[in-house]
């Protein structure tokens, strides 16, 4: 049975058109992945099959009666749902209470309070097992992302359309979240799986349709698929997986940072070293402590231990003074703590350093145009306005204007808290470009990604981080992927083991 | 142009529009208003006010709200006449903006060091700096009769009242540092994102006592001009002028929500407020309706702003 069936849909926002004769049937059953770069109009497909966007041209068939009028209300009550990247859940409120959030049993407007028998009827029929009383703002991503299934469970949906859900699980909650779409495909129900990670769609998904500048390129078996076929695919052209900058040997052995014994309320004695020009990476599962390190190092959280910049001790480290001494981060959430929305592309580039392009307190607004133009040349944003609006950016190009705007002034350490998180593969690999130039330049780097394989592409060395500790140290060109993860999951059953 | 670019222009321009059309509707309506006497006379009246909504906009971009810019005026305006009446008249207009200024610190340091919202921080203040005000005058009125004083709230230079020359200048001036200023810079990127500011190496909390402090002083400034004008200092001034001036900064278009706005629109918003006083005086328009009438204005600008936000 089709459970959705698109014909000829088409989206446009303000008269760009962004998604063009999208023709496809998506089987009652499926897990069904949804692919392409950033702006290739995955995302807005799933939007549109979860009623949260109209199409404006085409028609859509659910379960085989025209999908008329399509808002998120009627996709519901045709057992579409949706779940959003970021998720849609009440963080004061229990697990209970946001599964049956606005379906309540009710009695003349008065809560029965029946959510918990109800909530263990759901997890005994869907194999789910959650603490009905547990608050949702104390849970971990994966777990808040059972809750949206269970919503969407418990309002019936044949149809469950997740976008970028895996975007910031840890390796071994992907598993756990594949492990559900499975049983949901057990069940009789559909999985439509929007994800840029393309290893996490093929090893789960039973069909995969590949969008590439909103046209639908293919749609095929994942069993006849591979990466490399999906990338070209995904490109137009010939083109396998982005190759990695060559990794150049700094000649330079003088120390740029070293850290010792950094301790706070998620650290313990986290001792590292950088070398000028040199690339290292930290490499940890979610919830590791990677990101706690940068933030201490920076002094945006508080600790004790020492650090010490290009030899001499660094005290009192506050973002404000780490920033004067060259010791920067660009951290991992570009939309919250890294980019002024409100602000242009200029004055968000030289946030950092407005005292080098001020006088008196002025501001020298020329200084500050050409040397954002530059940038956007360095970095090939686009659009290549000083002046244009960020928040209209794409992601990637959100993301080179965030890790330019650290380069001004030619820091000594810069810390990069996944640097590459959600954006398009140009613009990935030319943040990569970048990260490999800076350090040719003689600024040492400190890269943390939550994807193995990036670490291991740009540094020369990498720490394996577990619990806010560092466990070992690796070279990246005598490992590879597996051998890594492999490495963390034995560090972590061993702490628990020791705890 | 884009339905965005549109709306943008729409929340930047709305009080503009609004304050031509009244204009226009009042000189059609009556002969007494389009004349430079009249003109003259509400910006006169209204340049107090127009100076706390040119501070209070700094104040609401970097992301906050002083609800005790009407206490600081009470406040300086006891003090001011208080000095001027046992000291010097002088020392005591030119006191008055810098105990604004120091009230403004403590309000931004209570708020900073004690991690409170603003809006709570500032009602306790509030209550505090107006019942210093009334300990210090006895709850009485403080009457200063004398030409040193009361010459920047009557006198004129060049034609022009000296308030209006003050509140132009102090407008203009508090744009240049919104516009042009590292500070300003500060300033919308704090209220913009705060987090990332913070993490720019900004000093935000230094940043948001300074919004404070201006505020302060642009009372005090304010409760100069005003008590100067009056010749008497008494506790009960400036009631209500918090929540006049945070209207006039939401009629000019300003986001609650910070990180945007401009000095000149709030002043353009207490000109539409004041066009609206003025018109039910001239038309002789029933006074019961004046209320009704600037809550359904201040509450179409809202409209407009949150049709901006939403594009």
């Amino acid at each position: 049975m089709i459970a959705i069936r698109a014909s000829g849909l088409g989206v446009s926002f303000g008269g760009v058109s962004v998604l063009r004769g999208i023709t496809l049937d998506i089987a009652q059953g499926e897990i069904h992945g949804l692919v392409g770069e950033n702006g290739a109009g995955k995302s807005t497909l799933g939007k549109v099959l979860g009623g949260y966007y109209q199409a404006t041209t085409g028609a859509m068939q659910v379960f085989g009666e025209p999908a008329n009028p399509w808002n998120p209300r009627a996709a519901l009550a045709r057992g579409v749902a949706l779940m959003h990247q970021e998720l849609q859940l009440v963080p004061a409120l229990t697990v209970a209470q946001n599964v049956f959030l606005g379906i309540e049993d009710k009695w003349f407007g008065i809560l029965r309070n029946t959510e918990k028998r109800r909530l263990a009827g759901l997890m005994a029929a869907s194999g789910f097992a959650l603490d009905p009383d547990a608050v949702a703002a104390s849970l971990s991503i994966a777990d808040r992302q059972k809750i949206e299934i269970l919503r969407a469970l418990a309002r019936d949906a044949r149809v469950i359309v997740m976008d970028e859900p895996t975007s910031s699980l840890a390796k071994g909650e992907v598993a756990h979240l594949h492990d559900t779409m499975r049983a949901l495909r057990a069940d009789g129900r559909t999985v439509i799986y929007v994800s840029h990670f393309l290893d996490d769609i093929l090893s789960v998904s039973d069909r995969v349709t590949v969008l590439r500048d909103g046209d639908h390129v293919l749609t095929a078996p994942a069993a006849t698929l591979t990466k490399g076929a999906i990338v070209s695919a995904m490109l137009g052209g010939g083109k396998t997986e982005t190759p990695f900058p060559d990794k150049q040997i700094s000649g330079d052995p003088a120390m740029a940072l070293e850290v010792k014994g950094l301790t706070n309320a998620t650290l313990r004695e986290v001792s590292l070293t950088l070398r000028k020009g040199e690339i290292v990476g930290l490499i940890g599962l979610v919830g590791s402590g990677r990101s706690e390190i940068a933030r201490a190092i920076i002094g945006a959280d508080p600790s004790t231990g020492t650090v010490r910049l290009a030899g001499a001790e660094f005290a009192h480290r506050t973002p404000h003074t780490s920033t004067q001494a060259g010791l920067v981060m660009v951290p991992e959430d570009r939309r919250k703590q890294g980019l002024v929305m409100t602000l242009p592309v200029r004055p968000n580039m030289t946030l950092p350093h407005l005292a080098r392009f001020s006088r008196a307190g002025i501001m020298q607004r020329l200084r500050e145009r050409r040397k954002a133009a530059d940038l956007i040349d360095y970095f090939r944003v686009r659009p290549a306005n000083p002046e244009g609006d960020i928040a209209s950016f794409s992601g990637g190009n959100q993301q080179k204007v965030l890790i330019g705007k650290w380069l001004i002034g030619d820091p000594r350490v810069v810390i990069l808290d996944e640097p590459s998180r959600g954006v398009d593969v140009g613009a990935r690999q030319r943040i990569h470009e970048a990260i490999a130039e800076m350090a040719a330049r003689g600024t040492a780097v400190l890269v943390i990604s939550s994807e193995i394989e990036e670490v291991l592409g740009l540094a020369h060395r990498a720490y394996l981080v577990d619990r806010g500790r560092i466990v070992q140290m690796i070279d990246p060109d005598q490992t590879d992927e597996g051998a890594v993860l492999a490495a963390l999951f034995r560090h972590q059953s061993s702490t628990e083991a020791t705890a | 142009m884009t339905r965005h670019n549109f709306a943008h222009l729409l929340q930047a321009y709305a009080v503009l529009i609004m304050t031509a059309v009244l204009m226009v509707a009042l000189t059609l309506l009556s002969d007494s208003f389009l004349t430079v006497q009249n003109l003259l006379n509400i910006l006169n009246q209204n340049a107090p006010l127009a100076i706390m909504a040119s501070a209070m906009t700094l104040v609401i971009i970097a992301g906050g709200f002083d609800l005790s810019v009407g206490a600081i005026f009470a406040m300086g305006a006891v003090a001011s006449a208080w000095i001027a009446l046992n000291f010097d008249p002088y020392v005591g207009l030119l006191l008055s903006p810098f105990i604004g200024l120091a009230m403004g610190v403590v309000n931004g340091l209570v708020i900073t060091l004690l991690r409170v919202h603003s809006f709570l921080a500032t009602i306790a203040t509030s209550l505090i700096f107006k019942g210093i005000a009334v300990v210090l005058s006895d709850g009485r009125l403080i009457p200063v009769r004398m030409p040193e004083f009361t010459w920047l709230g009557r006198d004129k230079l060049g034609g022009v009242f000296i308030a209006i020359w003050v509140m132009v200048i102090f407008a203009l001036l508090l744009t240049f540092v919104l516009t042009r200023t590292s500070l300003g810079r500060q300033i919308l990127a704090v209220g913009g994102n705060a987090e990332a500011a913070v993490l720019s190496g900004i000093r935000a909390d230094r940043i948001r006592v300074i919004t404070f402090a201006i505020a302060g002083f642009a009372a005090g400034l304010a409760a100069a001009i005003a008590t100067s004008r009056v010749s008497m200092g008494q506790a009960s001034a400036g009631a209500g002028f918090e929540l006049d001036a945070i209207a006039a900064v939401i009629l000019g278009g300003t986001s609650i929500y910070g990180g945007v706005g401009a000095v000149w629109r709030s002043v353009a918003g207490v000109l539409l407020l004041a066009l609206i006083n003025n018109g039910f005086n001239i038309l002789n328009a029933d006074p019961f309706y004046r209320d009704l009438t600037t809550g359904l204005i201040i509450l179409a600008a809202i409209g407009v702003s949150a049709s901006g936000k939403r594009a």
